[in-house]
């Protein structure tokens, strides 16, 4: 069975839940997208862009320290942290910015929660000349002021949202409500494997060559397949990007981290696998977190990049198969794994990352010795430090 | 037939276009949505759309947006609007369609959320974020219940979906006047008419138009090209400007008069 099928379903999860003018729209993006897929020209450009722009391939590094001290695992970082603009989101802006081209649209849009897809968004439409609108929560504009100086200075026009919670629920409906007015010229760039679909299946292969590079780079140094994957997940794009290419290895375990927030017996968290029903949101069906009438719930994550109440719906069936497994982490222990991770190794991990970190230490306690795991190191902390100075 | 088909055979007879409003349920409360139905109807309201509130309504713009938030802090629900709808039954026959997102009744239960709504007296739902792609087990339990679903059709529809669109559409099909969400103005009749004019090519079924009409004079231009016209954000807007007052009732019922007299 291909995944998702035709219509963008997988197994139960997927589709396509959206206003009847932007079907259309969706259909014909799937169309292209699936010719640019198979297209060599368009596959060289892409790669071209990643490597002499973005900076690809990253390193898979072993962290030796970080290894001793946690005794039985043996871990490998793949140092998304090291690409431009600072995370895997780049890989992600750049391949729908190629395909936006191809499409002929002339403006870009994009919503932004942390700010990194916003920062991503923007400098790939820069690098192309297009013009750029991106939507944020009023609230995520107080908290990520420095993201949103970034956007501005590569020319993006940021907007502040502040309907429902003004976080990025509510800017990617805000800037739903502008594609369904704009729909004929606009491009809408989704930052996540969420979405209406061709979107989970076309973030999913752009992020994918971070599970490539980082297959083909293990077997090389450690002539096996890793035990375990972790990565963190917000929407999911990361995470998806990591296992991806490994899904037919049986034997390597998939262990995606979401935030606990303050805790899951609280309603301040953003752990929609581990808390949410089932539910459709922003054009597609997957976990979701809500209250007993089905409204939509407030996620909250002290990573920004984490705080959203859906998630991908491929993950939602690799959970449902389980194919994957997920956790959940707490605030207090995502500030712990990143002052871990800095002491230990030198690299300051983005506030989404440590919580990968902060896992590794009760993945650690149940493994046997020399068990190994590779993590997904998202992104760099550098637009963290602000917030965690404040916090510690 | 239910309430909804009914009402179409009678204007059809009578050589009339419907007139359709719009609120959200529960703003400013269900007491005055109740009051407003009634009103509604002895001024010349043919069929009322009442809205479900949601969190996340991605193809609303402002007006009713904000209405769905003061909705969602009375703490309005699916079961309760179900309440509200059987209180109006007692006494009126008014065809009432819910306008909701898809999650609502997803989360309720779609075959529960049908038996309700037979039990409450609603005649039919639109459901905005549903293409009729991922509707097949909802137009299902529907249809076995005799509860019209209404479908869309926008400007950017290509003619290929039109056919199947207007095949799983039942009680009306909705044309939308633009490209964008609700409240939206920058409609333009002669578009709409002829994007009408090809889905009426298409099926018997009646063609109601809706999305950014506010005044009079345009609801008597669209009546003259689809068979019914449906007013929202302005009324919900009239309904906002009103909270609060004693005469809100009277207010918005001389607002919608004036609408309902223009078809
Ligand atoms: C560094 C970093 N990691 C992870 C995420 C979470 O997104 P996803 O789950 O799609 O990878 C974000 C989102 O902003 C991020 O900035």
């Amino acid at each position: 069975m291909a995944l998702p099928d035709k219509q963008g379903h997988f197994g139960e999860f997927g589709g396509r839940y959206v206003p009847e003018t932007l079907m259309t729209l969706l259909i014909d993006l799937e169309k292209q997208f699936n010719a640019l897929r198979r297209n060599k020209a368009f596959r060289d450009e892409f790669a071209f862009y990643l490597k002499e722009y973005a900076g690809r391939p990253t390193n898979l590094y072993l962290a030796e320290r970080l290894s001793r001290h946690l005794r039985t695992l043996k871990v490998y970082l793949k140092r998304e942290d090291l690409l431009h603009t600072g995370a895997h989101k780049i890989n992600n802006t750049l391949g729908q910015i190629l395909v936006a081209r191809r499409m002929g649209k002339t403006r870009i849009i994009a919503e932004t929660g942390a700010g990194q897809h916003g920062v991503a968004a923007a400098t790939a439409a820069a690098l192309f000349g297009l013009e750029c609108v991106i939507y944020m929560g009023a609230e995520d504009i107080r908290r990520q002021s420095l993201n949103v100086f970034r956007m501005k200075l590569l020319g993006a026009k940021v907007i502040p949202v502040t309907s429902g919670s003004q976080t990025l629920k509510d800017a990617m409906n805000e800037a739903i409500r502008d594609w369904v007015t704009h729909v004929r010229e606009t491009f809408y760039i989704i930052g996540s494997v969420a979405g209406p679909h061709p979107y989970p299946l076309m973030v999913r292969e752009f992020q994918a060559v971070i599970g490539v590079e980082a297959r083909k780079q293990f077997l090389a140094k450690e002539r096996k397949l890793p035990d375990h994957l972790v990565a963190c997940v917000g929407g999911g794009s990361n995470a998806m990007g990591l296992f991806h290419a490994f899904y037919k290895d049986k034997g390597v375990g998939m262990i995606g981290v979401e935030a606990a927030g303050k805790g899951l017996n609280t309603h301040e968290h953003s752990a929609t696998l581990s808390k949410g029903p089932v539910g459709v949101m922003h054009g597609s069906k997957s976990n979701l977190l809500q209250d007993k009438d089905g409204q939509v719930q407030v996620a909250h994550s002290v990573a920004a990049g984490l705080d959203y109440p859906g998630v991908g719906p491929e993950h939602a069936y690799y959970q449902k198969t389980g194919r994957a497994q997920y956790v959940a982490v707490d605030d207090k222990a995502a500030i712990r794994g990143f002052k871990m991770l800095s002491r230990l190794e030198g690299i300051i991990p983005a506030l989404e990352t440590a919580h990968v970190l902060a896992y590794l230490e009760t993945l650690a306690r149940k493994s046997k010795k020399g068990t190994t795991v590779i993590v997904n190191l998202s992104g760099r902390g550098d637009k963290d430090v602000n917030q965690i100075q404040q916090l510690i | 037939m239910n309430r909804i088909d009914r009402k179409f055979e009678q204007l059809k007879e009578q050589g009339k276009k419907a007139f359709i409003a719009f609120i959200t349920a529960g703003d400013p409360n269900l007491k005055v949505t109740g009051e407003l139905v009634l009103a509604f109807e002895k001024a010349g309201v043919d069929i009322v759309e009442l809205g479900v509130p949601f969190s996340d309504p991605m193809a609303d713009g402002p007006v009713i947006q904000a209405s769905s938030q003061r909705a969602l802090d009375q703490g309005i629900s699916l079961s309760k609007i179900f309440d509200c709808v059987r209180r109006i039954r007692q006494r009126s026959d008014i065809p009432i369609a819910l306008m909701t997102y898809y999650n609502p009744v997803f989360h309720f239960g779609q075959e529960n959320a049908v038996k309700a709504a037979v039990k409450a007296g609603v005649d039919g739902f639109i459901i905005p974020d549903l293409p009729c792609e991922e509707a097949g087990d909802w137009i299902k339990y529907a249809k076995k219940a005799n509860i019209s679903t209404v479908f869309f059709v926008a400007p950017t529809t290509l003619p290929a979906r039109i056919k199947p669109i207007a095949h799983g559409s039942n009680g009306f099909i909705y044309y939308v006047s633009l490209t964008g969400v609700t409240g939206a103005k920058q409609n333009l009749l002669k578009e709409a008419a002829a994007g009408i004019r090809r889905v009426r090519r298409m099926t018997q079924k009646p063609v109601c138009v809706g999305f950014g009409i506010s005044t009079p004079a345009q609801v008597r231009a669209f009546s003259r090209v689809a068979d019914g016209v449906i007013v929202g954000s302005a009324i919900v807007r009239a309904i906002e400007k009103n909270t609060g007052q004693r005469d809100l009732v009277k207010n918005v019922v001389r607002f919608v008069r004036n609408l309902s007299c223009a078809v």
